[in-house]
């Protein structure tokens, strides 16, 4: 051929470029024209290319929570300032307030948590005398901070709810336990730890509750590999399911 | 490898560990069997009063237990990991069989922390909510069943739990009519429940609420004046309120101390503020206060159920939004339930935007706003919490479940140390343990 490779009426093809995807694979929703409103991503909120075989891998979105402005309402404000007047570090210790659907959630410093687990406990305005829950989560590739540990406390006083969340890195991940404080959290430190290997410096012994002993890496991580073997069916191989094509 | 810990071999399939009873030579290495008054017991895990696999490595001096640890994670099945590769619908048929005895509470409480990532809590219809209180309480009479059958067979009465599991078998039979399956319903579904409540299971219903106030009086009459068992259960495995609160233990062993702490009360949810029932108590703190909480609480169930009944008003089960209500509808097929072949055909033969549509909200599920929520609710062992995360995606970021089973197993050292070997039995029977909630 001597012509200009580009001329659209003498090939076959029609003109299109080589590189080019084929026709109608952006055409859902094109990556380089996000639409403005939610309402212009389809009844799915398709972002991105649209490619919703899965086929691109699993993408985990990320959002960073930003702080709420008082006045928070409802109880937070008391609870706040309860906290305020009875532990004196409270502007270096509280990082950031977040009041979202309805739940309030007190960002600590990692070194101050076990302090501030013992006012919230003993303040006569607070009286947090229920630690109902103890658990992590792994917040991977959002931050330098990754690993969360979530307390959940319970005012059976004032029928209140407070979640407290300490952010420690996983290169360094250790913060106080607070089982001096509430010992229902011996367990539930123990099961961070085998989860996510958070470490609680004081726990009087820090052991892998659920999974075996002899156990390597902490599975609830978001980087621990799943593992997993292909398995055959008719025929075909079902891949292990991080590598299966998955919706984002 | 550490000295002491399990052994691993390689096999074809990959590595193979031998847990249990590894580290059996650490745990007696301190103590000489021939001349020590002390000797240690390993209790479990395949023990029968154990209540499933829960081990208790037992440090007695004659009958006298000095030490007691437990060890538990032998279900350990990673529940709380799956739910994050499964869409936030599937997540019910997982969490379904955490807790095995109590399938519905599970279930609603992982929908209601769904519901509110979704924000959509206040519209659930009314009927769902009374069809979610009614399950919860059936449930809850059937769990409480199972505790005072297994109880009464580990203490010597073994009749009390042949009828026990009849009145249960009563109460299976209606989750069967309704969802189509005896345990691990998935019925409770985020956005409402899977199917409405047929009438022959309200005709059952009503049938067992005659019947049922007769069989607790003669499980009372069974055992309530019995010497042995009173013997066995009074002054046994005592924890005050005090204690409680500070292992975290709730449900009907903190109300037997005397504590009237109800999240059906104290913080309501599906609408459990316009029933009425009293929360029952008792000051002993001990065997025998929740062996008589466990009996109220099933009376005051059946108040619940009666009540629900009667507001069961016709009307939708599910939330009115169309992207996130299960578009499926459930028949009764010749090799049991399934889906609806009036349903498929509809959904197949009307437009091809409503075939998309479904296609897309069962394969990809539903979006829910990045955010975290806790939810408790009043399972038949305590508050069963459920933090969610939510990254914005149609799976769950994270899933954690606050058992418990699990908190409250952390009870048994401060309530057997001292006592004797068999009260041992009687105080962990009295937590109610389902390790398959405890190990998730």
């Amino acid at each position: 051929m001597t012509g200009p490779t580009n001329a659209p009426s003498e090939q076959p093809g029609g003109g299109v470029p080589a590189a080019a995807p084929p026709v109608g694979a952006t055409s859902g929703a094109p990556a380089e024209f996000p639409p403005a409103s939610g309402a212009g991503r389809g009844m799915f909120g398709i972002q991105g290319s649209g490619d919703t075989s899965g086929f691109g891998g699993l993408v985990r979105r990320r959002s960073s929570v930003a702080g709420s402005e008082r006045p928070y309402g409802g109880y937070f404000d008391e609870v706040c300032d309860a906290l305020e007047e009875a532990y004196p570090a409270f502007a270096d210790a509280i990082e950031k307030v977040v009041v979202d659907r309805g739940e309030l959630t007190l960002h600590i410093k990692p070194e101050r948590i076990a302090e501030v687990c013992r006012v919230m406990r003993d303040d006569e305005a607070l009286r947090f005398e229920l630690c109902s829950s103890v658990s992590g989560a792994d917040y991977l590739g959002a931050d330098e901070r990754r690993l969360h540990v979530v307390y959940q406390l319970t005012s059976m006083t004032y029928r209140r709810r407070v979640r407290l969340e300490a952010a420690v890195t996983a290169e360094d991940p250790h913060l106080p336990s607070v089982t001096a404080i509430y010992p229902t959290a011996d367990w539930q430190e123990r099961e961070t730890y085998d989860m996510f290997g958070v470490v609680f410096d004081g726990h009087p012994a820090l052991t892998r509750i659920l999974m075996p002993d002899d156990w390597e890496g902490h599975p609830q991580r978001k980087d621990y590999p799943l593992g997993g073997v292909p398995v055959e069916y008719k025929g075909a191989e079902i891949p292990p399911p991080d590598k299966r094509r998955s919706y984002q | 490898m550490t000295a002491g810990y399990a052994t691993e071999r390689e096999t074809d399939e990959g590595k193979v560990f031998t847990v249990t009873g590894g580290d059996w030579d650490t745990v007696v290495g301190g103590t000489d069997p021939l001349t020590d008054e002390r000797i240690i017991v390993n209790m479990g895990p395949q023990h029968p009063s154990t209540h499933g696999v829960l081990r208790l490595v037992l440090e007695l001096e004659g009958e006298t237990v000095r030490e007691a640890r437990t060890v538990v994670g032998y279900l350990h099945t990673g529940i709380e990991k799956n739910l994050e590769y499964r869409n936030w619908v599937q997540g019910t048929t997982f969490v379904t069989r955490m807790d095995y005895l109590a399938p519905i509470f599970n279930e609603t409480a992982y929908s209601l922390a769904v519901e509110k990532l979704l924000g959509i809590t206040d519209d659930i219809t009314e009927r769902a909510n009374t069809i979610r209180v009614l399950m919860m309480e059936l449930n809850r009479i059937s769990s409480h069943l199972i505790w005072l059958g297994t109880t009464g067979l580990e203490l010597g009465a073994i009749s009390i739990m042949l009828y026990c599991f009849r009145e249960r078998e009563y109460i299976l039979e209606i989750f069967e009519l309704v969802s189509g399956l005896r345990m691990n319903m998935a019925y409770v579904r985020p956005g409402g429940v899977a199917q409405d409540v047929p009438d022959e299971a309200i005709a059952k219903i009503r049938e067992f609420l005659k019947v049922m106030p007769k069989r607790l009086k003669e499980y009372e009459d069974l055992l309530s004046g019995q010497p042995i068992w009173l013997e066995r259960t009074q002054n046994v495995a005592v924890l005050d309120v005090t204690g409680c609160l500070a292992l975290g233990v709730t449900g009907p062993v903190l109300r037997s101390a005397g504590l009237a702490w109800d999240l059906r009360k104290t913080m309501p949810y599906c609408g459990y503020e316009d029933y009425e029932f009293d929360v029952p108590t008792t000051p002993t703190a001990d065997v025998w206060g929740r062996y008589l909480v466990r009996m109220a609480e099933m009376r005051e169930s059946l108040k619940i159920i009666e009540q629900a009944l009667d507001r069961l008003k016709p009307g939708p089960i599910m939330v009115a939004d169309k992207k996130i209500a299960w578009p499926a509808q459930l028949a009764i097929g010749v090799d049991g339930m399934g889906n609806s072949l009036e349903h498929v055909a509809k959904i197949m033969g009307q437009s091809m935007e409503s075939l998309i549509h479904h296609f897309k909200l069962v394969t990809e599920g539903f979006r829910v706003p990045p955010g975290q929520v806790y939810v408790g609710i009043e399972s038949p062992r305590g508050e069963l919490g459920v933090h969610a995360v939510s990254d914005g995606g149609t799976r769950p970021y994270r899933v954690h479940y606050r058992e418990p089973s699990f908190v409250n197993l952390q009870a048994i050292p401060a309530m057997a140390e001292g006592g004797l070997l068999a009260d041992v039995i009687a105080g962990g029977a009295s937590l109610d343990p389902v390790m398959g909630g405890c190990d998730r």
